[in-house]
């Protein structure tokens, strides 16, 4: 799994955040998203996928392989 | 009632809620045929910029999609758009479609959404679909004058909008101060001030009754002259199509804390009225976030998850300079305390108390994680003597 973040697409819902905090993560001054990495191992991918699915902004794209 | 992973889905409403839905059946595996049905000729877009980037003319529609074609292909969705459900037959397990075909279910998940109120009178501009939002947009600008019926969240960002395109707004709002129901009076006082600063002329306490040619007919009969009129003033839930089904309708379709409406039949989004254990009421939530969270949820307990859907709502609003931000069920709270910051600086967190809980925070211009810790101890029912510091300032709602 390969993860994208479109970061001026974001609003800083955190929801990224909550779900998997080892991949994703905020900026301080205005909560964009920050990538921690684009390939995750596989016990987390679940979690990323149910994060792309919920991204109220739509902005991070994944390539399944 | 579950959906063997070779069961027929059919998911009414092709907007946030819909594909989230969809796209989760897929993720868990489901094999079986999904038939999105949506009444838009698009595939999914995004809501939340046609009052902000849409209609600013930052972003141009084509960013509007909620997931690229190849991303949409993968998901082999028998993808009915443009397409309208008119009815359901719960015994029969049929969708019926406006052109007459009938469409087998083994579980249904119904996202129909809502659509804006409209006054009476001379027709005027709504703000729901892509094509709201570009029609709106060609009227705004230098030279033109917008009345806006309503100061909810949407009327609120239009006028922003619109008035830093150099359009002449008129914000009308029945309350006496905005937003009020939504996030008490001393935060909607702030958000009031914001756009009379701005120069929009933000009349409260103003009732509209009708459009009229060239502006609006107020409650005390006189008239506020707009090229153009858009009209805020909240939303009813699409149910019309489940009259007569058997369905429970009240404001939503009803749904328990699973977001099951009947056996195999589940709501997800906007036109969702569910129980929500997290607070112990009843709710039904307009906004983006929970539409792709409870799309997420209806799918899994299709497929048998038996998990209670308890989120912690979300939503946010650019107004202006203003990024806000909040978490939570804040409408009935008993009480508001500002936990850092000041309303009058407008950076500040608010927290508000429902009974002896923390249910609501509410920021605004403050760093995004530090309300981030506060939805955590909502998510944890925490209690306010115990999350909220003693010297925060405040008053009862």
């Amino acid at each position: 799994m390969h993860v994208e973040v479109d970061v001026p697409r974001c609003v800083a819902s955190g929801q990224c955040v909550l779900l998997a905090p080892d991949v994703f993560d905020q900026r301080d001054e205005d909560g964009m998203v920050v990538l921690l990495t684009e390939n995750p191992p596989a016990e987390l991918h679940d979690a990323v996928r149910e994060s792309a699915t919920v991204c109220p902004a739509a902005a991070i794209r994944l390539e399944q392989s | 009632m579950s959906v063997t992973p070779t069961g027929r889905v059919v998911v009414v409403g092709a907007s946030a809620a819909g594909l989230a839905a969809a796209e989760t059946l897929r993720g868990q595996g489901h094999t079986g045929t999904i038939t999105l049905i949506g009444d838009e000729p698009a595939a999914p877009y995004d809501r939340p910029p046609l009052s902000k980037e849409i209609l600013s003319g930052t972003w141009s529609p084509d960013r509007l999609p909620l997931r690229a074609p190849a991303d949409l292909d993968a998901l082999h969705l028998d993808a009915r758009y443009g397409c309208e459900a008119t009815g359901v037959n719960i015994s029969e397990s049929t969708v019926l479609l406006a052109d007459g075909t009938e469409v087998p279910y083994d579980g249904l998940i119904v996202a129909t959404g809502v659509r804006p109120r409209l006054l009476p009178g001379t027709p005027a501009h709504a703000l729901r679909t892509l094509d709201d939002a570009l029609a709106l947009k060609d009227r705004l600008g230098p030279g033109r004058t917008l009345a806006v019926v309503g100061a909810g969240f949407l009327g609120a960002e239009a006028a922003s909008v619109a008035a830093g395109l150099g359009t002449r707004v008129t914000l009308l709002e029945p309350a006496p101060v905005p937003l009020a129901h939504a996030v008490g009076e001393d935060v909607g006082r702030v958000l009031a001030q914001v756009h009379l600063d701005h120069g929009v002329d933000l009349r409260t306490g103003t009732g509209v009754s009708e459009v009229v040619p060239g502006g609006v007919r107020l409650d005390d009969g006189s008239v506020v002259e707009a090229d153009t009129v858009l009209v805020a003033v909240g939303s009813r839930p699409n149910t019309e199509w489940l009259t007569g089904s058997g369905l429970t309708l009240e404001d939503g379709l009803v749904c328990d804390e699973f977001c099951a409406a009947a056996p195999g039949v589940y709501g997800a989004g906007d036109v969702a009225r569910w129980h929500n254990p997290l607070f112990g009421t009843s709710m039904r939530i307009e906004h983006r976030t929970n539409a792709t969270e409870q799309g997420v949820a209806a799918a899994r307990n299709l497929l048998g998850a038996q998990r209670p859907f308890a989120p912690v709502p979300y939503f946010w609003s650019d107004q202006y300079e203003m990024k806000i931000r909040a978490y939570g069920h804040l409408r009935g709270h008993d009480e508001m305390r500002i936990a850092e910051g000041s309303l009058e600086e407008r950076k500040f967190t608010a927290v508000f108390r429902t009974g002896d809980r923390l249910t609501g925070v509410l920021s605004v211009g403050m760093p995004p994680k530090n309300t981030l810790a506060w939805r955590q101890s909502i998510a944890l029912r925490a209690r306010w003597q115990d999350a909220v510091p003693a010297t925060s300032t405040g008053a009862a709602a």
